[in-house]
């Protein structure tokens, strides 16, 4: 399991973890690998016993979890992105985001947007600092034709192309539809990274694992939502049970005619979008 | 925690694409298996296919092969978050994943390669137990497993399965090298992997590499040891690397006519790619030095029928030239793969660091460590006198 359902299960597993630790220091690095092998057993054995997990309150075969986005609403304020990083401690620079915000800028008499986020040089500036987050004011004095924002996430697809080259099974699909990974499984070699199509997976240096948007599952496996649709001001952002016939992301795919990012790559997203535009990829 | 890299870009990238994922190291990789690939070919055309022109380089071309296949693992291992974890890639496969495989591969064929150099240095080692004294004879002993038969019949035995294990081995080394073409070319998040020609291109551009190292490592060895070179046995080298460059110039050429040609979306920012950044690269380096000069000079030299130093010069300048252009591809492909980002809307420019695990000095090291064990194994199994082949005393 990632972060902290792991923690919420101690006893044979920690026993195990250290007689890993002191396998490594008798008999190098093999007894170590068994030993984290037998770990991942008992996580198997927990899986297929699928009531009450990952915690001793919530069962995910009960859910089915979707996140809806209307992009007609975004307004670039970027709380959402400056959320995520402080609700699941993301590096605080321009290049490791969970979610992010793209800003789409047709000008009169061009065919093509103006793409950038929160990695272009010019809103680094505008913030003063790789660490906070807005987007400058450069389009003050142009013909704009059409501006709107899209925020950007892991889709967390229900054919993840991540899931499917990761060598060592350690990343996943929970049984609620949410791409997880364990971090003390991980081996960090970055396949996961170069398959996902949307951009949506980073390295983590501090872990030296592959990290990303998990729709904040420690929140919604406790009753809450992601910290991003928490916080976001204007309803754009929009989270839900499939399951629960009368819930807002039933609602939302209901009444709207979505759309998904690069239906083409058959990852089968579960992030909806309404608003989108030829242009965004 | 070394220090975050990040790639200048134009046009729009993701956030996150900023830090190039699989650098220098994963260019060495697949290089390397390239030359394991490559090499193994050039001691099956006489182990397998019998051809007794390729005789002087066969065992030669084994220890090769063997030597750079030993450091495969080494360029990913350096590329690991966490290396201590490389195992559970074997102990816990996820068989979807189209790299689970490689450790048992890699292993099977490390395996593979160390019985076929035992049967084919086994004669000579257990001459080598005979004539030395002391520790020297206890190793050789030892390597030979304390059997000392070498009648008619054990030599016959040993060139049987010398014939069976270049067979497996042939499908052995072009699957884990096309298997690593495999791992770039099924991938769908990026355009200018996802080509089913990959795999074949990759076997093919392997046995040029080989081909090409074995010639230059051969020309350098045989100036070492102060011998004559074996004309014909360069010449057949000369013809097959010339032979199999031609074919893997066109399959490359078809590769990016096919991409061109089917214009899919994303096709503007693939050509100002090409044009732009690539253009040196692949045009002048990797095709015009690389591919078309070598097959000019050795087609010349076939044509005019140059013989002596001046075909030894020619051949060894085309064959660097070919090694060269060889690692430009796999620079190419996996460096190149991701300076196209995956928006499609922009490029960036990876810049390889000096130092730290992924950096050239690494990549330096990890690219002469296995002539380090090739020397080495040369040493300890001269590769030169073939006594199994030969009638038994």
């Amino acid at each position: 399991m990632t972060q902290d359902a792991s923690k919420d299960k101690p006893g044979r597993r920690d026993f195990l973890r250290t007689a890993g630790k002191a396998l490594v220091a008798g008999a190098m690095g093999g007894g170590a690998l068994l030993a984290e092998s037998a770990a991942q057993s008992e996580k198997s054995a927990a899986d297929k016993a699928g009531a009450s997990f990952p915690t001793d309150d919530y069962d995910w075969t009960e859910h089915r979890w979707a996140y809806g986005i209307d992009a007609t609403r975004c307004i670039g304020c970027l709380r959402c992105v400056e959320a995520c990083k402080s609700e699941n401690g993301v590096q605080p620079d321009a290049h490791h985001f969970r979610t992010w915000v793209e800003r789409y800028v047709y000008l009169e008499g061009e065919e093509k947007a103006r793409v950038d986020s929160h990695n272009d040089p010019q809103n680094i500036a505008a913030s003063g600092s790789e660490s906070e987050y807005r987007f400058d004011n450069r389009y003050k004095d142009a013909e704009v034709t059409k501006a709107f924002f899209v925020p950007k996430m892991c889709n967390q697809c229900q054919h993840p192309s991540c899931v499917q080259v990761c060598p060592v099974g350690a990343t996943f699909r929970t049984e609620d539809g949410v791409v997880l990974i364990d971090q003390t499984y991980c081996i960090g070699c970055e396949y996961c990274v170069q398959a996902c199509p949307y951009g949506a997976r980073y390295f983590n240096e501090e872990t030296r694992t592959s990290d990303k948007c998990t729709w904040c599952y420690h929140r919604i496996t406790k009753g809450l939502l992601p910290a991003c649709v928490e916080v976001c001001p204007v309803e754009a952002r929009i989270f839900g049970d499939l399951n629960d016939p009368s819930s807002t992301i039933n609602e939302f795919i209901h009444e709207n005619r979505v759309h998904v990012l690069k239906p083409e790559t058959g990852n089968a997203p579960t992030c909806f979008y309404v608003g989108l535009d030829k242009e965004v990829s | 925690m070394e220090g975050l890299l990040t790639a200048p870009y134009t046009g729009y990238v993701y956030p996150n694409e900023m830090v190039i994922p699989w650098t220098l190291m994963i260019a060495i990789y697949p290089y390397l298996t390239g030359l394991v690939a490559g090499a193994f070919t050039v001691s099956s055309m006489h182990h397998a296919f019998g051809m007794e022109r390729f005789k002087p380089v066969a065992r030669f071309a084994l220890l090769t092969s063997l030597s750079c296949m030993l450091f495969v693992p080494l360029p990913l291992i350096l590329h690991l978050g966490h290396p201590e974890r490389a195992f559970n890639a074997m102990i816990t496969p996820h068989l979807s994943s189209a790299f689970a495989m490689f450790g048992f591969f890699a292993a099977f064929y490390v395996v593979l390669l160390a019985l076929e150099c035992w049967f084919a240095f086994r004669a000579d080692n257990v001459a080598r137990a005979r004539s030395s004294t002391g520790l020297l004879r206890t190793f050789y002993r030892a390597i030979t497993l304390w059997s000392d038969d070498v009648s008619t019949n054990a030599l016959a035995y040993d060139r049987k399965w010398l014939l069976a294990l270049a067979i497996i081995g042939i499908p052995g080394a072009h699957g884990l090298h096309g298997y690593v073409g495999f791992v770039y070319g099924s991938l769908k998040s990026r355009e200018w992997w996802g080509s089913d020609m990959m795999p074949v291109v990759f076997i093919f551009s392997a046995i040029i590499s080989g081909m090409a190292l074995c010639i230059v490592l051969y020309v350098i060895a045989a100036n070492v040891r102060r011998i004559k070179i074996d004309f014909a046995c360069l010449k057949g080298m000369a013809y097959t690397l010339w032979g199999f460059m031609m074919f893997t110039l066109l399959l490359e050429a078809l590769e990016f006519a096919n991409l061109v040609y089917k214009g899919k979306e994303g096709i503007e920012i693939i050509m100002e790619y090409v044009r732009g950044p690539l253009f040196v690269r692949l045009f002048v380096v990797q095709f015009g030095f690389g591919a078309l000069l070598p097959i000019a000079i050795i087609g010349g030299m076939i044509a005019r029928g140059t013989r002596g130093k001046a075909f030894i010069v020619g051949l060894t300048i085309s064959s660097l030239l070919v090694l060269m252009s060889v690692f430009m591809m796999r620079w190419n492909v996996v460096i190149g793969g991701q300076e196209i980002s995956k928006t499609m809307k922009g490029l960036l420019t990876y810049i390889p660091p000096l130092y730290g695990r992924q950096g050239i000095i690494a990549g330096c090291a990890v690219m002469v460590a296995p002539f380090l064990m090739l020397w080495l194994l040369t040493r300890l199994f001269p590769p030169w006198g073939d006594m199994s082949q030969e009638e038994p005393q």
